[in-house]
């Protein structure tokens, strides 16, 4: 075995994958997961460790692997994440754990991510639960959203003995992880909905089909309904458009539109109740993982797909892995490339969208090299389907039907780093309703931080 | 892992409260009236809003306007008219059954909730409503009459059998004016021959509110406008989530692009583009109509109909 290569992992081919909606990576087994593990070095001052937003003690769960006790790893893994099966599939680890992996100096870091996932796996299939409290407090607190952020929040709090209820606006919980994230790379039914039982299995109550601003405020759940500190994770949930002309033709899609229909939906099996526009030629408009996503499900409901972005390879926001998965499955990069106008037929339908030839310029604000317009270069591209992801913002429910709740200029709602505390007692925040669209393990990483701060804040108002 | 584990563990997993239907029966030919049980939404929902609901786990998830909410009771009635596959299962649906989703209240109030009393009072109030669009004008004029305000009520349906709420619409309204395409009930023709009509009898009115078919108050508006009176419609687009999260429900009005579940469902409907909404519409329809001969006939179906995309 060559110490600088990792083990590789199974996947399904890409000409079979691009048909299915089945998940695109298979995983380690066993043999091959102690095989990976033993590429570990057990470094004393752990690079990995603070490379994870949640600070996972990597080395100690490895190390059960390497010796094959499963479910010992679990348990180290449980302590610090509520969702290993799902950040073992969604992290990018490249620029966080494995990106500070010694390893990784002179050959590959140590396969981190599916070393996680096959131990979350593992479990899941033996039917091991991560450890519940062994006393409760009786005190109530609120968790707004049951994506990343809130799961986190509620199951770290459930552990330290608290009464949690989740509210959830949509019916079913989840969060991105759900309307968001296709099946093929995060199956819901095998992956999620288990990974949410087991925050339940803590004592966390999920109440469903709770709009909080609109079912019950903020103000009601701590004076009405006796919840003492309150947590929102409500995240970024608004889509963004580029305000061309042609933009509300029927066939241009929010990218939350396309994929909470498929996903949340079920839209792409053909015996949904809920219908999704089944393109012949797709232009997706973005770079990022979203638009991967967006892409790779309209490759699989039958489309020739486009991904249409204005800057260059290097500045896909999205992660190399993905990039590299779509290309595996066809899906076409017009790169330095923007949309101008979105043609309709006389019926509204998208017919086409006109784009223009980029070029990089200068660095902008955010160090990227801006794309500039490369003159007289217009080009018009046949279409009958275009999805926008563009990124999202922020949902202003909250904000603006909580009283003395700060927000800033992007309507993100204000909160610290270190506990998630917002400008009004008691209620703290975190994920991308607070930063804006991120990732699943950021969120959860802030989600972990304001259950310190609810902690940290109940405990001092016990002893008042 | 001790008792209290294992208790603790099915509290965890206790299942989704259920909607209850107290009450479901047919008002008319397609259109039916449920009463349920749904205490958060009735206890802030006011009028103008609207609640999106899923009948089983497999629904799609449908917006529908609110009818009218009993606080005490907690209790939110509906009212609907099956247009697709997914409102014609849902018709099934009977008194002691459940809604397995029912989310609300959804969008904003309507603005007369939070206009000044004394404001609101003096203005001369014409609600026109339209077919199954009386639903949604009922908790309107109720609202006002509860607070001494009279308003004037234009229903119009295709014809008798179709009008629907008459008694009690009666019961809230100042001026009830009923107008059927066919005149087999009340007055006869468009209810923009109506608005017409009290207009030229010298009525003044300063607000006009029109809820109905997407056509009617397209041409509500048209007229309104000429006649100076300003109008406010209720838009029911092609909806997903229902809060701002999807974009499905955007609708240009004058030169912004709102969305209708967050930014409405209530607008300036003289700014309204009618035309694009309208067209929007008609996204889903060759895979509704598919779905609905499904309901229909079954497997029986085997393309040929124009509709569906099936064989020939």
């Amino acid at each position: 075995m060559d110490v600088l290569t990792k083990v590789p992992v199974r996947e399904q081919e890409a000409a079979v994958r691009a048909k299915n909606f089945d998940e695109v990576c298979l995983g380690y087994n066993k043999e091959e997961a102690m095989e990976e593990a033993s590429r570990c070095i057990n470094c004393k001052n752990a690079q990995c460790i603070k490379g994870c937003p949640v600070a996972i003690d990597i080395p100690a769960f490895i190390e059960q692997v390497k010796a094959g006790n499963i479910e010992r790893a679990y348990q180290i893994i449980s302590q610090s994440s509520a969702l290993p099966a799902v950040c073992g599939r969604v992290c990018p680890q490249e620029s966080q754990c494995e990106g500070k992996c010694i390893r990784g100096i002179k050959g590959d870091p140590v396969s981190i991510g599916k070393l996680e996932r096959f131990v979350a796996d593992w479990a899941r299939e033996n039917n091991i639960k991560p450890e519940p409290a062994k006393e409760k407090n009786g005190k109530k607190v609120a968790v707004i959203g049951s994506g990343p952020a809130g799961l986190t929040c509620a199951g770290d709090l459930a552990r330290l003995g608290y009464d949690v209820t989740i509210f959830e606006a949509l019916h079913e919980a989840g969060g991105v992880l759900v309307y968001g994230i296709p099946e093929f790379r995060l199956p819901k039914e095998e992956v999620v909905a288990k990974e949410i039982a087991n925050v339940e299995s803590l004592g966390v109550k999920i109440e469903k089909n709770v709009i909080i601003g609109k079912s019950i405020t903020i103000d009601e759940l701590i004076e009405e309904e006796g919840y003492e500190a309150v947590f929102i994770g409500s995240g970024a949930g608004l889509p963004k458009f580029m305000g061309i002309p042609g933009e509300n033709a029927n066939g241009v899609f929010s990218a939350n539109e396309y994929l909470t229909r498929s996903n949340l939906m079920k839209a792409f099996d053909e015996d949904s109740n809920t219908p999704i526009m089944r393109g012949k030629k797709v232009a997706v408009v973005g770079g990022g993982n979203v638009a991967m996503d967006a892409a790779r499900t309209a490759l699989r409901l039958g489309a020739e797909v486009h991904i249409v972005y204005r800057r260059s390879e290097e500045e896909l926001p999205a992660r190399v892995e993905e990039v590299h998965h779509a290309k595996e499955e066809g899906i076409i990069f017009d790169l330095l490339t923007n949309p101008t106008e979105i043609l309709e037929d006389e019926n509204n339908w998208v017919r086409g969208m006109k784009c223009i030839k980029m070029e990089l310029g200068e660095p902008d604000a955010s160090g990227r090299r801006r794309p500039v317009e490369i003159p007289n270069s217009e080009f018009e591209m046949e279409l009958d389907t275009v999805i926008m992801s563009l990124g999202t913002s922020p949902n202003p429910l909250i904000s603006s039907t909580t009283e003395g709740l700060e927000t800033n200029k992007w309507k993100c709602i204000v909160a610290d780093e270190e506990f998630g505390r917002t400008s009004k007692e008691g209620v703290f925040a975190g994920g991308d309703a607070v930063t804006g669209a991120a990732t699943v393990i950021l969120a959860m990483g802030a989600g972990k931080a304001a259950a310190k701060g609810i902690h940290n804040y109940l405990s001092t108002q016990a002893t008042k | 892992m001790g008792a209290l584990c294992i208790k603790e563990m099915k509290k965890g997993m206790v299942k989704q409260r259920m909607y209850k239907i107290l009450e479901a029966k047919e008002l008319t030919t397609n259109i039916y009236l449920m009463v349920v049980e749904a205490p958060r939404v009735a206890k802030n929902c006011q009028p103008g809003q609207f609640v999106i609901v899923r009948m089983d786990k497999d629904g799609e998830r449908i917006p529908l306007t609110i009818c009218d909410y009993d606080r005490e009771k907690g209790t939110i009635t509906i009212v609907f008219q099956t247009v697709g596959a997914e409102t014609a299962r849902m018709q099934a649906l009977k008194s002691g059954d459940s809604f397995h989703d029912f989310v609300g209240p959804l969008g904003c109030a309507s603005e007369m909730v939070s206009e000044d009393q004394d404001k609101l009072a003096k203005k001369k109030i014409l609600f026109v409503a339209g077919g199954v669009g009386t639903a949604p004008v009922y908790p309107q004029v109720k609202w006002l009459h509860n607070q001494g305000i009279a308003a004037d009520v234009i229903v119009g349906a295709k014809n008798h059998d179709l009008l629907i709420l008459e008694k009690e619409m009666e019961a809230v309204a100042g001026n009830l004016y009923i107008t059927t395409d066919d005149g087999s009930y009340g007055r006869k023709g468009m209810v923009t021959q109506t608005i017409q009509e009290l207009v030229d009898e010298g009525k003044k009115y300063d607000l006009c509110i029109a809820i109905g078919p997407m056509i009617m108050m397209k041409f509500v508006c048209k007229l309104t406008k000429e006649l100076g009176i300003p109008t406010i419609v209720s838009l029911n687009p092609i909806m997903v989530d229902g809060t701002g999260m999807c974009g499905a429900c955007r609708v240009t009005v004058g030169d912004k692009v709102k969305f209708a579940c967050v930014d409405g469902p209530e607008f300036d409907g003289h700014l309204v583009n009618f035309d694009e909404a309208m067209k929007r519409q008609q996204i889903y329809k060759t895979a509704e109509g598919r779905a609905m001969l499904k309901v229909q006939e079954g497997d029986t179906h085997h393309g040929g109909c124009g509709q569906c995309g099936g064989e020939n």
